[in-house]
């Protein structure tokens, strides 16, 4: 789970690391009250969770009040990316002398936590690796050791940062391993971390949270989305259901094969009841722009005959929109025969199934 | 075959749980040599005939024989498991359990390292070697013996093809599930050199899918000295960036892990790469004829 800006500040703050003064606002009045409680000039920052939302407008600088209510009225409401913006971060705007790049990852080939460090900062690392890959220092720590002063030594040798700067960065990077060990993250990242008139203060950051560990963390469990299945919302008009991360992929990648634009993807997970297939085929096929609902079962712990069951139950929400089921595996005979006893023909293979979905969206 | 066989001796973590109770009985079924489970105060009772223990020490004093733990334990309680596990002196473990903290899997794999147990997992479903021995929650009647080792990152996608695969005559030697984690005990690397050593085996399948690198870095070992034929199929080329696909480490991140940069990667070492599931049969023939 990803963490609003002001959210990940709130805790690097808690965790002693620098950020520049700020308050959040709903409101342009709260935008304008904000910008006079903290000091002119401003910054304000849409809170979205997307990357490059400075070069898409969502962060405007304020010199007065005025400017930081009109700013407010325009970035409040406003979508970046496709998403709407709620919230706008008033900020003090620092005086920058320099900026950084610093990051802790979990780090999936090497299985432990990588810390990034570039003297380059306030560009996406994507672009900083592709561009000067040299520039970019990546320290490994061991999970069973964690962070030792060696580390700290190997990372500020290579700050191009002298005297209390260096000393500063190694102070920041430990508290910012203490936050990515305490609050699970996938990542903890600043960038740019910014040389200022007040020292090294954050002016930008992010943490992602793994999902997986949410429950030790309850202040943020109201954010979490609860259901039996994991589901991404796509741009055509072929809903796709599967069961399991691979074969549901998979599918979409045959119906884009076959020239056809997958709507959604859905993963029931393994072992779906009947219900559970139920709630897939209403939210599939509830998407508007759907044309054609392409379900792809392949039971190995999932039953065919709980699906069969699933599908039946769900018709009337499916609304007359055409329907491919393709259905192989544990009970297959069982669950074809409740398909047809309700009129509904399925398919044992998927790649033809594929083509009648493409086909039926195609009329 | 690799990892698991006739000679394979089980235990079961979690057995009296649904699921460990569950496949213990289909893995039964299947011929594997379960002997013993472990579930913390339930010593004394049986799960499909099978006698459960209060720990694994306890367990290995009743069956010094067992060489192999699979393990159905609560996410929250896994990596205590684990520990266990390889502190009683387990070499291979199989951790089905899906949604464990990552920092918590970082260690007992590290762990696991040090002390010399093989991880399969998290996430995965487990290993089959087809006629031998079925360490894991898959449908057997899917796989058939053969001389093909698969090695994949899913379970259905994996279940797909190698059905397509037994009905077109290519059996299998192993067929392993690194799991759809960030962070596995083995990655394709570890797989893949494994197979090549095995005498049973001809040819690799590798089943990738979106995020992470693992692909590429299997990309680069093979780029260098001879090796076995291998083919593969990647799950993901129409996935939006940024999301998660189902599997924890399924996302494309900061640039990382698309379905295309695998593909190249894979095609620059003259590893032919499905475009659907059903092709990898037709792109094994081509392998295995030379061609």
């Amino acid at each position: 789970m990803k963490l609003y800006e002001y959210e990940a500040k709130q805790v690097f703050k808690r965790y002693g690391i620098a950020v520049p003064e700020g308050r959040i606002a709903e409101s342009p009045e709260e935008a304008r009250a904000a910008a006079l409680e903290i000091g002119l000039p401003v910054a304000l920052k849409s809170q979205v969770l997307v990357a490059g939302r400075g070069k898409a407008g969502g962060i405007l600088f304020a010199d007065t009040a005025e400017d930081a209510y009109e700013i407010g009225t325009q970035l409040l409401g406003s979508t970046i990316k496709g998403l709407r913006v709620e919230k706008v971060l008033v900020e003090e705007k620092l005086r920058v002398e320099r900026e950084l790049y610093l990051a802790i990852v979990v780090d999936r080939a090497e299985r432990c936590a990588t810390i990034l460090y570039s003297p380059v900062g306030g560009i996406d690392i994507e672009e900083l690796a592709r561009k000067m890959p040299g520039k970019i220092s990546k320290v490994k720590v061991n999970p069973l050791v964690g962070l030792q002063p060696y580390h700290l030594r190997q990372l500020t040798a290579r700050s191009e940062l002298e005297g209390e700067n260096r000393k500063m960065l190694a102070d920041i990077v430990s508290r910012m391993y203490r936050i990515f060990v305490d609050y699970d993250c996938m990542l903890v990242e600043s960038n740019p971390l910014a040389l200022t008139d007040k020292g090294l203060v954050a002016l930008d950051s992010r943490m992602i949270v793994d999902d997986n560990a949410l429950y030790r963390h309850p202040e943020f469990t109201g954010r979490v989305v609860q259901g039996g299945f994991s589901y991404v919302e796509l741009e055509g008009d072929i809903a796709v259901i599967g069961n399991g991360a691979g074969l549901t992929m998979a599918t979409m990648d045959l119906i884009a094969h076959y020239g056809g634009r997958p709507a959604c993807f859905l993963d029931i997970g393994g072992g779906a009841k009947a219900e559970t297939v139920r709630d897939a085929l209403r939210l599939a096929s509830s998407r508007p722009g759907v044309k054609t609902v392409f379900m792809n079962i392949l039971g190995g712990i999932t039953r065919c005959d709980e699906v069969a069951k699933g599908i039946v139950s769900a018709l009337d929400a499916v609304g007359g929109k055409p329907m491919v089921v393709r259905l192989a595996g544990t009970n297959e005979e069982e669950g074809l025969e409740i398909l047809r006893e309700a009129g509904i023909s399925a398919y044992r293979e998927m790649d033809p199934a594929a083509r009648e979905a493409v086909k039926l969206a195609g009329r | 075959m690799i990892l698991v066989d006739k000679n394979t001796r089980v235990l079961v973590q979690g057995i009296t749980g649904r699921e460990g109770s569950f496949h213990t009985k289909r893995m039964l079924n299947y011929g594997t040599r379960i002997l013993a489970g472990v579930t913390p105060g339930k010593a004394g009772s049986t799960v499909h005939g099978v006698p459960v223990y209060d720990s694994v020490v306890d367990a290995l004093k009743e069956h010094p024989e067992i060489n192999a733990s699979i393990a159905f334990v609560p996410a929250r309680f896994m990596a205590d498991a684990a520990y266990e596990a390889i502190d009683s002196g387990i070499r291979l473990l199989v951790v089905i359990t899906e949604h464990i903290p990552v920092h918590e899997a970082m260690k007992f794999i590290g762990y696991g390292r040090l002390r010399g147990t093989v991880i399969v997992g998290p996430n995965t479903p487990g290993v089959i070697s087809p006629g031998e021995c079925k360490l894991g929650i898959m449908p057997e009647t899917v796989f058939k013996p053969g001389r093909i080792g698969v090695v994949s990152r899913s379970g259905t996608l994996t279940y797909e093809i190698a059905m397509a695969m037994s009905k077109a005559g290519y059996g299998q030697s192993t067929c392993i599930g690194i799991g759809g984690d960030p962070v596995t005990g083995l990655d394709f690397i570890d797989v893949v050199r494994m197979l090549e050593e095995d005498d049973g085996t001809d040819a690799i399948v590798v089943i990738g899918e979106i995020g992470g690198d693992a692909e590429e870095r299997l990309a680069e070992y093979l780029s260098k000295g001879r090796h076995k034929p291998v083919v593969a199929y990647i799950a993901g080329r129409t996935a939006p960036p940024g999301k998660r696909m189902g599997h924890a480490g399924a996302i494309i991140s900061m640039g990382v892990g698309t379905a295309e940069s695998k593909i190249e990667a894979f095609r620059r070492v003259g590893v032919p790469v499905a475009e659907t599931p059903s092709q990898v049969p037709s792109l094994l023939e081509r392998v295995l004829s030379g061609g």
